[in-house]
């Protein structure tokens, strides 16, 4: 089995789900047999004129950052970059953001809006060039199946399909329902639509993101497969060493993720509100960054909490570790989450976990976790209070979690993926 | 009568934060201070600014023996770097306070703005800065200018009950209304101290538009200023205060803008016209009566276009992090700790919390220049884990002190500490 696949950066040059979900999947797949020829976005600027840059497994590379990429992606048959400033989770304003401060790093930067060989002016417009220059892929490469991740993939996706009229499938990572609530855009939405649309199977990651798009995209129900994500587990024996750095007089209550709207900041601020009037020696951390971080600094100040709520700005993967090891509990309070994988992440180093009801995940944790409404903070922050003052419940919580962990695996996720491939040929 | 020009220069420099103390730092690291940003800082303002100014001045001095007079202000924290930083900067103050002609002001030590949060506060910073005046240069001031100009009845009234004979406040329309600041006032509340207002036009057209070449009065020469001085003069204003940022002679005004000619001239010209005599604040609060009664009932300031707080309260995160800072007032002094103490006091300067501004206005240029950090939330940030490592600190330190008490063997191991000694931060935003 042979796949094109359309997809985001590994870590650690990537932010969030996506670029985690890949290499988990890509890894697994590869185990299973799958050959897979890898596409990503990443943006050269001045540096390179070639639109299209492939780092093959055997060739060591001089620039160490091409060097880790290419021991990461041992695992695929080729790893294909291409020029293009997509970034995961942008939308238009972020888009034009990152041009901006691009520009300003790379003076001489050819690829200035409106230039031939440049970049899109907006991001829709870097969508399309993306999807042309993906689409010569559909010609040049061998494969059987199309698989393009999160809805900047898909126009590319769509272009290789009608150029090699192999079935595409579209894996649904979230939509605009979930990203920006009402206030979706309609570009956005349209755009996800058809891509759902010319899609031979659409994969998502959960029965509430499926039901998403059975109702609000209008997509027949048998055409969506439902694959869980999972969580990488190969670092695990790692993880212990870090927990004799927990022996502290204060419990930290963890928030990790985007600070945006759909990640529902402004409800763990609430209830730590809460928290930190009933109890003493804990401190609340809100580690990323985000569009709304900068309001929720103030929210917080505002509350006055500024001695035991902390801000630790983005973190890179060795700080998020020591996070994780200091922490005695973590909070998933979205709004709407496609899934979430961090909670996973932080039950790998038995952390007991409070997530949302409105988030992916919950349908395949069991009792292990507590689960609230987002909107509930009195619960929230009573659940908090319950499970630090008492060691009894978070004991249990964290032997259940690890019973659940073991269920939860990408190779499970691969297997599917494997199954709904075979399907379409 | 001659007019008096009574200049004064203030030289001031926090000991700025370091801008990578980050969450991880808590609990760990209780090194909160740039040395060598600091260092560099001062290196370079003394090299552009206070050496070759103090020798301008120096030479003026002796140039006009009795004659010209000028006055500075110099906070404690600028004290200490030099002393730290730049000991040669401190020889030359000390050159100029041995020539008799140069009045040494006081302010609160560490540049603070404990007058809006503790009366005991801000008097004993003021006795502390009052001694290393006296010990550095020989004299006891008697005349007071509170951090940044602020300015209000009650500051007044606690400068008073001091024994301070003088206070300096900003000239703005708000309070004067109708009056001119070229006269001396008393300040509404007092009885004896007198109150000198700057004059903020002449003052600024040095300080802040005298490079400025879109200026309508660009350029700007001593004749040219002493013109604008001399119709004060002909309509008999007794005073004309000049208070400008030290900075302003090479840094804020860089060397090539002519300001260093401009006041290597401008005493001469003054003294040449037989109109003006030079007065240190001291002697102009001595020579002339209080015109007036001025009430200030709020406080203002000689920052940014507002003139008033808006430069370090109002935003929550300036409102949270000096209402922490000032929680802990009870505690550090608990300790008694001289290291801890002076740690605590130096967070307390009031730079800390004008990083942390987000105005928006042509003010917000000025802030961003002098800003270390991005933004004012990367130094909110960086402050507040300071601020939250400094209240672990001194909650350590009191929770180890043995306990005295009547019954033995009573110590701080057995008991654990008392919920009550943590202070609680207010929840709602004090108004000032």
């Amino acid at each position: 089995m042979k796949v094109l696949m359309f997809g985001w950066e590994f870590p650690p040059y990537i932010s969030g789900g996506l670029g985690t979900a890949c290499l988990g999947m890509t890894r697994e797949l590869s185990k299973l047999g799958v050959e897979i020829t890898f596409v990503v976005p990443r943006f050269e600027g001045d540096r390179s004129q070639a639109p299209v840059h492939i780092v093959a497994a055997q060739d060591v590379v001089s620039n160490p950052e091409n060097f880790a990429a290419t021991k990461m992606s041992a695992h695929l048959k080729k790893y294909i970059q291409l020029n293009a400033a997509l970034r995961p989770y942008q939308n238009l304003e972020s888009y034009d953001e990152y041009l901006r401060k691009l520009r300003r790093q790379v003076p001489n930067c050819s690829g200035l809006p409106g230039f031939q060989g440049g970049y899109g002016a907006n991001l829709m417009e870097e969508v399309v060039r993306y999807s042309i220059v993906g689409g010569h892929l559909g010609a040049s490469e061998d494969f059987d199946v199309i698989h393009a991740h999160d809805w900047m993939t898909f126009l590319a996706g769509i272009e290789a399909k009608k150029v090699s009229g192999k079935p595409l499938v579209v894996h649904v990572h979230a939509t605009e329902f979930d990203r920006s609530g009402e206030f979706n855009n309609p570009d956005i939405y349209s755009l996800e639509k058809y891509g759902m649309q010319q899609a031979d199977q659409v994969v998502t990651v959960s029965h509430r993101m499926k039901n998403i798009i059975v109702h609000k995209y209008g997509i027949d129900p048998n055409k969506v497969q439902v694959v869980y994500n999972a969580v990488e587990k190969d670092d695990m024996s790692q993880l212990t060493q870090l927990s004799h750095l927990s022996a502290k007089r204060n419990k930290i209550v963890l928030f990790l993720g985007r600070i945006t709207m759909q990640k529902g900041p402004e409800y763990f601020i609430e209830a730590a509100n809460i928290v930190l009037q009933k109890m003493q020696n804990v401190h609340f951390v809100m580690a990323g960054s985000g569009d709304m971080a900068t309001k929720m600094i103030e929210k917080m100040a505002a509350m006055r909490m500024i001695d035991r709520f902390h801000f630790t700005g983005f973190l890179k993967e060795p700080e998020r570790e020591r996070l994780f090891a200091m922490s005695d509990l973590y909070i998933m309070p979205s709004v709407s989450e496609p899934f979430g994988i961090t909670p996973l992440e932080a039950m790998k180093h038995d952390i007991p976990v409070i997530i949302s009801k409105q988030s992916g995940i919950a349908e395949i944790l069991g009792d292990s976790v507590i689960k609230i409404d987002f909107w509930d903070t009195h619960k929230l922050a009573q659940a908090i209070i319950d499970v630090l003052s008492n060691p009894q419940m978070t004991q249990t919580m964290i032997e259940n979690n690890r019973r659940t962990l073991e269920q939860i695996d990408w190779k499970y996720s691969a297997q599917h993926l494997l199954d709904v491939y075979r399907k379409l040929l | 009568m001659p007019t008096s020009v009574c200049f004064y220069f203030q030289v001031h420099q926090p000991f700025r934060l370091r801008k990578d103390y980050n969450f991880f730092c808590i609990g760990r690291d209780h090194f909160y201070e740039d040395a060598d940003t600091n260092h560099l800082i001062m290196r370079r303002i003394a090299q552009h600014c206070y050496l070759p100014t103090n020798a301008m001045l120096l030479n003026l001095i002796k140039q006009y023996p009795g004659k010209f007079k000028v006055a500075f202000s110099i906070s404690g924290t600028a004290l200490e770097q030099f002393e730290l930083y730049a000991p040669e900067v401190l020889q030359s103050f000390k050159d100029l306070a041995a020539t008799g002609q140069v009045e040494f002001l006081t302010e609160t030590y560490y540049h603070s703005l404990a007058i809006l949060k503790s009366k005991t506060e801000f008097t004993e910073q003021i006795r502390i800065h009052q001694q290393k005046i006296k010990q550095l240069f020989g004299q006891m001031p008697t005349t007071f200018r509170n951090t940044e100009l602020v300015y209000n009845n009650f500051t007044a009234h606690t400068v008073e009950e001091l024994g301070l004979k003088a206070i300096l406040a900003e000239g703005t329309e708000q309070v004067l209304s109708w009056r001119s600041p070229n006269y001396v006032y008393r300040p509404y509340t007092c009885q004896n101290l007198k109150v000198l207002f700057k004059n903020y036009k002449l003052s600024d057209d040095i300080a802040f538009r005298f490079g400025n070449k879109a200026w309508s009065e660009w350029p700007l020469t001593a004749d040219k200023y002493v013109s604008w001085l001399d119709a004060i003069h002909q309509c008999h204003g007794e005073t004309i205060n000049l208070f400008l940022d030290y900075e302003t002679f090479g840094e804020h005004q860089k060397r090539e803008s002519g300001i260093f000619e401009f006041m290597a001239q401008l005493p001469g010209k003054i003294l040449a016209s037989g109109k003006y005599i030079f007065q240190t604040p001291a002697e102009v609060a001595a020579t002339h009566d209080a015109k007036d009664i001025v009430d200030v009932h709020n406080f203002i300031s000689w920052a940014d276009t507002n003139r008033d707080l808006s430069a370090w309260v109002g935003n929550p995160l300036q409102d949270a992090a000096l209402d922490l800072a000032y929680s802990m007032e009870g505690m550090v002094l608990e300790t008694q700790d001289p290291q801890l103490i002076h740690t605590w006091r130096k967070l307390l300067t009031s730079d800390h919390l004008y990083y942390i501004c987000t105005k928006w206005s042509s003010d917000g240029d000025v802030h961003n220049y002098f800003n270390p950090f991005h933004s004012p939330h990367d130094a909110f940030m960086a402050y507040a884990n300071v601020l939250s490592d400094f209240k672990q600190t001194v909650e350590q330190r009191l929770s180890e002190r043995p306990k005295i008490s009547a019954t033995p063997a009573v110590t701080a191991f057995a008991a654990p500490p008392s919920p009550a000694k943590t202070h609680r931060t207010r929840r709602k935003p004090r108004t000032v």
